[in-house]
């Protein structure tokens, strides 16, 4: 690794401390491989499902370990949705508002999650449960209308099943 | 030629039958549980365990649970398949763990099928053989009663009454070719899974006589091998929504377990890529994939063939010698496989690349999904041969980060591959060197376009560039690169090993194959839906779909997504393939069918689209960014009544614009489903504008609520429904909303049970 940095060594350890082993091995595997750079969308993977999003420190230490410009970083982290840039809740609620969800009534949904959790798309409620996002499209448009919370689907919701559907999350969080 | 190939694919093909045997699969019960991300979701896993319990505690080892990814019908999941050998294999729907625990008991130990439960049932016994009939109008026999007429009236005096044996009558098999068609028809008997081609009644009373009666199958007239969606029928030729599909590229879904690549041999897997690399000739892929008439299913549509021939001839700039000639230069001889080798001035750089889109950016596709789910390896298959065809080492899956599941299960197809000397280096002895490594997306639609695909596998911003040069010529890292989309990759080990002839025949003059329909909205059966090219919107639609469900009535079908248009319900006998889908102001796109009914409001799905194209506009070039916000805007006022007619002459030469000078295919596609609405449903857009009416009443701001006091009973029930508490009213009198305070949110009209608030 280059080290045009006079304190290249504090910033390197630094940087590993804030990204933990896991992720600095995997910067280093793809460090190896040909194209190493291309690899800077799989490494904010990495980093988000490791830390829940990706904060300025994460992406610093990102930019300095695998020498890439930091405006890079941050500009590659912007474009894409799949990224989040704040703090998540304890739960992701993903409400899809793809085509098939939305004729079939996705917005009465979200209308009604909104409601009860007294939140708007993009954020997280106030005691850290859930952060509420929409989602285009998983996959699943045949069981539509679908509420995606953390890696679970939901199909062929009502606006009356959810608040017995948050309250399980919740009753999940308490314990 | 070499013949090393086939020894290598025949000791593998081998190995891969005796693990099977090992397992004994053939003559044990097989409970079969479908695991995909939408059977997941419909609770799958729960029934697996409920099975998993059942079996542990039965203490039976002639019993095997089964795995297989979606067979595509998604409205009656989790499915759970019973297969007793010898008998009708029985398919249940909306499995749970009650249900579980009865098919258990009863079906599996007792052997008494739950017939309530059976798929598209319920049905009062289960017959014991099942004729499926091939009714094509095309082939099949030319005789001067309807073969279905001649083969009823036999089995009646034959004395086999209806409860023994049950005729269906399923699309085309596939088994016809250009010769014999017209000839011959062809019955499959089941549960012996014995598939027949007869060609006059004396051969169908043999049949009868022999087969059904005496219980012996008749050898002479039975068809050797076995056509291309035969092993999908045998499981599912009783069903409707499936016997009218021709299965090709989801041949394997549903009837494969797709993280066993024993199975995938078994199923002749690997056949086609042993063809290819005992052939050894790149121009014979892409000739045969040519004369498929194979286009890619992306959404564009460009030919494969050409496709691959571009890519396979191109050469990175600046080292090429001689333009224009065709050189698979790569193979120097028998088995010696020599990149970077090539005649002219020193070492000419053949490095290219070969890329599989699994993007799957239309809100309302999942195709590609299912296959990556539920076949994993035939994808895989079919790009080592793509790789082959243009001279590519390396390749790559784009898969957006929203399939966890269909990416673990490439990632397993991949190191199966591997592990099986399929991927790397000298792919069955052949020389050939290929491998494949996974990049994700990251949740932005316009990722699906080529170059901003490449970009962002190089790890930048998505952003498009400015075409030509076209990604065949330079691409990844300056390379050329081919992509092509996951069903097109499905389609190539079809093509290979049932032949070009036979491909270019299933489909419509210009468009070979068959094309997967993701049906979803208010259609009553939603699902895949996989049909010849050039079938028409009705038979998709009402004879697989079942129409639209809820007894409403259909007003049109949305094609090709945001790139798309809206197809009014007159046009139901249209032709699909991608040119009659362009001619109607509409696209094929990746195949992703929304079915609108009566209460969607046209302004409504085109402000929908609106809103998706504006928030995925990349914002490099200003036709698209301007273009999608102004439009937006314009579409925000009219439903929400302030619009005027000037409105709908913007929309129009704003789209127009926006189609002329946009960058990419996103901006370029972006207004198609404005103009189609606007075009077919002009009337729509004027209510709005000008009576500042929702004809659908979908428009909130348009619409209002009332309570009828003739059909009111006063049961209060809305009033306690009511969030803002704006309904008054005495119990077992007369209701009335307060206009002033009311917002519209339709609970009191959802809750009366007595039809008393109307929507106006
Ligand atoms: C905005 C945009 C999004 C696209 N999304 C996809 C996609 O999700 N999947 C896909 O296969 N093709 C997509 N395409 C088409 C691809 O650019 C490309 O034409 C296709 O992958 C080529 O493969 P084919 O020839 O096999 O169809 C998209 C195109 C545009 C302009
Ligand atoms: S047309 Fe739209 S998506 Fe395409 S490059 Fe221009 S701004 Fe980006
Ligand atoms: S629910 Fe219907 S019937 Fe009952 S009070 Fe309301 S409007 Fe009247
Ligand atoms: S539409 Fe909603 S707010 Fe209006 S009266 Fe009915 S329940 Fe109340
Ligand atoms: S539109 Fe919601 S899952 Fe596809």
């Amino acid at each position: 690794m280059s080290t045009c940095t006079d304190n290249w060594e504090q910033v390197e350890a630094a940087a590993k401390m804030v990204l933990g082993e896991p992720i600095v091995d995997f910067i280093e595997q793809a460090s190896a491989k040909p194209h190493p750079e291309s690899q800077l969308i799989a490494v904010l993977h990495e980093v988000q499902s490791r830390f829940g999003y990706l904060a300025e420190t994460h992406l610093d230490a990102v930019a300095q370990l695998m020498q890439v410009p930091a405006a890079k970083v941050v500009g590659v982290a912007g474009f894409y949705h799949f990224f989040r840039l704040k703090p998540r809740g304890k739960f992701m609620i993903n409400v899809c508002i793809g085509t098939a969800c939305y004729v079939k009534g996705a917005e009465r949904i979200a209308q009604k999650i909104i409601e009860e959790l007294g939140i708007t798309w993009g954020e997280t409620s106030k005691n850290g449960v859930f952060t509420l996002e929409g989602a285009r499209c998983l996959g699943t448009c045949g069981l539509a209308p679908v509420v995606m919370i953390d890696d679970e689907i939901h199909g062929e919701v009502t606006p009356d099943q959810v608040p017995a559907l948050l309250e399980k999350y919740l009753k999940k969080a308490r314990e | 030629m070499t013949t090393k190939v086939v020894e290598q694919y025949e000791a593998l093909a081998n190995r891969a039958e005796e693990i099977l045997r090992q397992r004994a699969t053939a003559d044990k019960i097989r409970i079969q549980v479908g695991s995909a991300t939408c059977e997941h979701a419909a609770g799958s896993r729960d029934v697996l365990d409920e099975f998993r319990k059942h079996l542990a505690a039965a203490g039976r080892d002639d019993i095997l649970l089964h795995q297989t990814g979606c067979t595509g019908r998604c409205s009656r999941e989790p499915i759970v398949g019973v297969m007793v050998p010898g008998q009708m294999p029985v398919k249940y729907e909306r499995v749970d763990r009650q249900l579980a625990h009865e098919i258990f008991t009863q079906h599996v130990l007792q052997g008494r099928p739950v017939l309530e439960h059976v798929l598209d049932g319920p049905v009062e016994r289960l017959a014991r053989h099942e004729i499926l009939i091939c009714g094509s109008v095309r082939c099949g026999w030319k005789g001067p009663r309807p073969f279905q007429e001649v083969l009823a009236e036999k089995l009646s005096a034959a004395g086999l009454a209806n409860e023994d044996v049950h005729v269906v009558r399923a699309h085309c098999f596939g088994a016809c070719n250009a010769k014999e068609a017209g000839h011959f028809s062809h019955l499959m008997i089941q549960p012996d899974r014995v598939l027949y081609r007869v060609k006059d009644e004396a051969e169908l009373d043999e049949i009868i006589r022999e087969h059904l009666v005496g219980g012996r199958p008749v050898e002479r007239l039975r068809m050797p091998g076995k056509t291309i969606g035969g092993n999908f029928l045998e499981l599912y030729g009783d069903v409707a929504f499936f016997n009218r599909q021709s299965r090709v590229a989801l041949r394997h879904n549903g009837v494969i377990d797709p993280e066993s690549i024993e199975e995938y041999f078994h199923y002749h897997g690997f056949r086609a890529l042993a063809k290819v690399l005992e052939k050894n000739d790149p121009r014979w892929v892409i000739d045969e994939i040519t004369r498929s008439k194979l286009r890619g299913r992306g959404g564009g549509g460009y030919p494969t063939g050409l496709k691959w021939k571009m890519g396979n001839e191109a050469f990175s700039p600046g080292v090429h010698a001689g333009k224009g000639t065709f050189s698979p230069g790569v193979h120097a001889g028998k088995g010696t496989f020599s990149p970077g080798v090539h005649a002219g001035k020193g070492a000419a750089d053949r490095t290219r690349y070969l890329i599989c889109n699994a993007d799957e950016g239309d809100p309302g596709a999942f195709m590609d999904r299912s296959m990556l789910e539920s076949d994993p390896l035939n994808v895989v298959e079919g790009m080592i041969i793509g790789g082959f065809a243009i001279g590519a080492s390396q390749g790559f899956f784009y898969v957006r980060a929203e399939y966890p599941m269909a990416i673990r299960r490439i990632e397993r197809a991949i190191e199966l591959c591997r592990q099986w000397g399929l991927l790397g280096k000298n792919i069955l002895g052949s020389g050939f060197d290929f491998d494949l490594e996974i990049r994700l997306g990251a949740g932005a639609f316009v990722c699906g376009e080529e170059t901003a695909l490449i970009h962002s596998i190089e790890g930048e911003r998505g952003q498009p560039r400015v075409r030509p040069p076209y990604p065949t010529e330079k691409g990844l890292w300056g390379k050329p690169t081919v992509i092509n989309n996951v069903e097109t990759f499905a389609n190539v080990t079809a093509v290979v090993n049932y032949g070009a002839k036979w491909f270019a025949r299933i489909g419509s003059e210009k468009s070979g194959g068959t094309k997967v329909f993701a049906l979803a909205g208010k259609v009553q059966h939603t699902g895949l839906v996989e049909v010849p090219m050039g079938t028409t919107l009705r038979t998709v639609v009402e004879e697989i779909g079942g129409g639209v469900a809820g007894g409403r009535k259909l007003k049109a079908i949305q094609t090709g997504g945001p790139a798309g248009g809206c197809i009014p319900a007159e046009w139901i006998d249209l032709p699909v393939d991608f040119d009659s889908l362009m001619k109607a102001g509409s696209i094929m796109g990746s195949g992703g069918m929304i079915i609108l009914d009566e209460d969607d409001c046209m302004v409504d799905i085109a402000k929908y689209f609106m809103t998706f194209s504006q928030d995925e506009s990349c914002g490099k070039c200003t036709p698209c960014r301007e273009g999608t916000t102004r439009m937006l805007e314009i579409l925000e006022r009219i439903t929400s009544g302030g619009g005027t007619p000037e409105d709908l002459d913007k929309l129009k030469r704003l789209g127009l614009l926006m189609k002329r000078a946009s960058l990419c295919g996103l901006g370029r596609a972006a207004a198609n489903p404005i103009l189609s609405t606007l075009e077919h449903y002009s009337d729509e857009y004027e209510a709005h504008v000008v009576e500042r009416r929702c004809p659908a009443h979908k428009c909130k701001a348009l619409i209002h609520y009332e309570i009828d006091p003739e059909k009111c009973v006063g049961c209060t029930v809305c009033a306690r429904n009511c969030p803002v508490t704006c309904i008054s009213g005495e119990r077992k009198e007369p209701h009335l909303i307060d206009q002033s305070h009311c917002i519209k949110c339709g609970r009191c009209f959802e809750v009366c049970r007595f039809e008393a608030v109307k929507r106006m």
